[in-house]
């Protein structure tokens, strides 16, 4: 398929990489037409100040593709008219660069909540603010249904957002979300900066993913430069990248066993995971790891001291882990609320190309560590797990897994230490605009890092696309259905960012 | 389960399982922040945690205030789920400007006497975010700030710390 689409057009020199062509809008249209028929997976879709790319992924060869199309007239024909998952993604658009997108189903603005001081921040010309139009929620009609609005401050320690609940006594007959609070114009401030100071903004999109934001940023101005990290390099950031993974896992299985009032779980889990962060603190001196992954390599070096650390939590992992998966499993009162609970259908994980462990507990076979195989993973495989019932219990049982998985990932890693330097020295101006695309798997799913330099080396444009933005669409499907009491458990199951989405 | 319980019973309490220095630290803290609380509140401080547009780093090291190890509750500390029981509000976050209004309506909710501690590097002034159009940048901007801990994110240990220096 992306052959048939793109096989004539030639490939931007200045993209690194994956092949980026320039198509018109009969072509793009026929992007359309393919991920409807769900012969192509939809990646990402952004914009710029005069076009707007997408990234498309083709199971069939594993190929991926960067198109885009000229927007300087202004306006451009929607994706969202034919693949559902674009529409908020074309929204944003709409809104942050000016871009009128015909077609597009949903004309409401997305991220911005009218309290911005300009319009349409990353246009070339910014306008000036004009009064917002209200924001109408969409209806829903029928004789006792009721509304539950929630957020955006929420009750829990958790980002905020807000949800928009229509119930039918307790079963939920729609769920709208409308997010946005936390954007922090993150992709406008990049724009202009250096390399080191771009880094710090990216490690800064999601702080639960901050190892996999500064990968993916640092292997997109890698592959931009033409630069490969030195070997021990790419070894830690996968150590880094797995205890990351670990981290968040244990975090979260252990909160949705509290949302399902199995407090002890919780527990447990929440010491493996302090014991984790620690290990993190001792071997690279900050709990989440946060600009320790850095364009060129890595800030930090494992000493012997950090490796003990990590060796000695994987064999607490190792003890102490399988006894309380064994407790999850054994416990009838937890698999009551988590078997059949909040199914995301396989048809629609694949329609939204859904990333990590909400994509893999519904059958859909990706992971970018396996499927597009990447430094450190393309010499040490990891294993993938894949389970098909796409519920609550799906969803916790892929995440054990991953963490098995990234232990028996760490012991093999940690065994064979590769030598040598761990950062190159820093890589001159490339002269010219270079620009490259890339995929890196975070405990989430896949972020895609699109990185465009100047010629003096600083960043044209940067867009960052967190798995989030194709999971909370389907979050309001899974909960469909579902009782009320039951959406925290659904909720957490999912894990979505708020900062990652809303940039 | 029944053979974790009668060991997590009959064990030592995790709270102790801390490396020494750490755990002498966190005990002293412990009965200071005991004694202030004492004075000021009888023994309980209510906490309510705002999230005005942070990256979520500063949540997680939050929410690890909760976790066994340093157990904030041993010292009458909780989170609380409104505004209206909260007698401190932890705001992270550059403030951005789609959370500023629920900001202010959030402290204007909590009943007096509050306090306001802003956490974080972004919500202390406005980190990596300078200078967007979308944000506000420190939380003083908003509303009054008691005390601020720095930190990206601070630690828990840091956490505690602060919250110590704000009932002293």
């Amino acid at each position: 398929m992306l052959k048939a689409l793109f096989g004539e057009l030639p490939a931007i020199a200045s993209h690194r990489g994956w092949p980026r062509v320039e198509v018109g809008s009969g072509t793009w249209r026929e992007i359309g037409a393919a991920l409807r028929e769900g012969k192509l997976d939809l990646l990402a879709e952004w914009g710029d100040a005069s076009a707007i790319h997408c990234a498309l992924f083709e199971p069939a060869t594993r190929g991926v593709q960067i198109a885009s199309l000229d927007a300087r007239s202004g306006s451009a024909p929607s994706l969202a008219m034919f693949h559902p998952p674009a529409l908020r993604l074309e929204r944003t658009i709409a809104e942050l660069f000016g871009i009128d997108i015909v077609g597009l189903p949903d004309q409401r603005p997305w991220l911005d909540h009218g309290r911005w001081t300009v319009r349409a921040p990353l246009a070339r010309a910014p306008a000036s603010r004009e009064p917002p139009a209200e924001y109408v929620f969409l209806r829903t009609e029928g004789a006792g249904l009721h509304q539950i609005p929630v957020g955006p401050v929420h009750a829990g320690i958790i980002e905020p957002g807000h949800f928009r609940f229509s119930a039918s006594g307790e079963t939920v007959v729609r769920l709208e979300e409308r997010l946005g609070y936390t954007h922090k114009g993150i992709e406008k401030s990049l724009t202009g900066r250096t390399l080191e100071e771009a880094a710090r903004i990216a490690a800064r999109v999601s702080g639960d993913s901050t190892v996999a934001y500064s990968l993916a940023f640092a292997r997109a101005v890698e592959s931009a430069l033409g630069l490969e990290p030195p070997a021990r390099a790419s070894w830690l950031r996968g150590v880094m990248a797995e205890l990351e993974r670990i981290a968040n896992h244990l975090g979260d299985i252990g909160a949705i066993c509290n949302d399902a009032a199995f407090a002890m779980l919780h527990a447990e889990c929440g010491m493996l995971r302090e014991q984790t962060l620690r290990c993190c603190a001792r071997s690279f001196g900050h709990r989440l790891m946060m600009d320790r992954v850095v364009p060129g390599g890595v800030a930090a070096d494992l000493g012997p001291q950090g490796e003990q650390a990590i060796q000695a939590l994987l064999e607490r992992l190792r003890r102490e882990f399988p006894e309380l998966i064994e407790l999850y499993d054994n416990t009838a009162s937890l698999q009551d609320r988590t078997v059949g609970t909040g199914v995301v259908k396989a048809a629609l994980a694949a329609t939204f190309a859904a990333p990590g462990y909400v994509g893999r507990a519904s059958g859909r076979a990706f992971d970018a560590r396996s499927v597009l195989r990447y430094p450190p993973y393309d010499s040490a495989p990891v294993e993938m797990v894949v389970r098909e019932e796409g519920d609550v219990d799906a969803r916790v049982w892929v995440r054990i897994l991953e963490v098995k998985c990234s232990i028996a990932w760490l012991e093999k890693a940690i065994a064979a230490p590769p030598q040598g330097p761990v950062r190159l020295a820093s890589p001159d101006a490339p002269g010219a605009t270079v620009e490259s695309t890339t995929l890196v798997e975070g405990f989430r799913g896949d972020i895609l890092a699109y990185v465009r330099l100047d010629a003096g080396g600083r960043i044209a444009r940067c867009h960052l696309r967190d798995p989030s933005w194709l999971l909370w669409p389907l979050l309001e499907a899974a909960i469909e259905g579902n009782i009320v009491a039951d959406f925290p458990l659904c909720n957490k199951s999912f894990n979505c960012s708020y900062s990652g989405h809303d940039l | 389960m029944r053979r974790r319980l009668v060991k997590n019973l009959l064990g030592e309490p995790c709270s102790e399982a801390l490396e020494p220095g750490t755990c002498a630290e966190l005990e002293t803290l412990g009965s200071e922040f005991r004694g202030a609380l004492e004075r000021r509140l009888g023994r309980s401080l209510a906490i309510r945690e705002v999230d005005a547009g942070s990256c979520n780093g500063c949540e997680l090291e939050i929410h690890a205030l909760g976790n066994v190890f340093y157990d904030l509750e041993r010292f009458g500390l909780r989170f609380v789920a409104s505004p209206r029981h909260a007698d401190v509000l932890l705001v992270t976050g550059p403030v951005t400007l789609n959370m500023r209004e629920a900001l202010e309506r959030t402290y204007a909710a909590t009943p007096a006497p509050k306090w306001v501690v802003a956490v974080g590097d972004c919500a202390a002034g406005c980190g990596v975010f300078e200078g967007s159009y979308a944000c506000v940048g420190a939380v003083s901007r908003v509303v009054p700030v008691d005390l601020v801990i720095r930190g990206c994110p601070p630690t828990p240990l840091e956490l505690l710390r602060g919250l110590l220096r704000l009932m002293s």
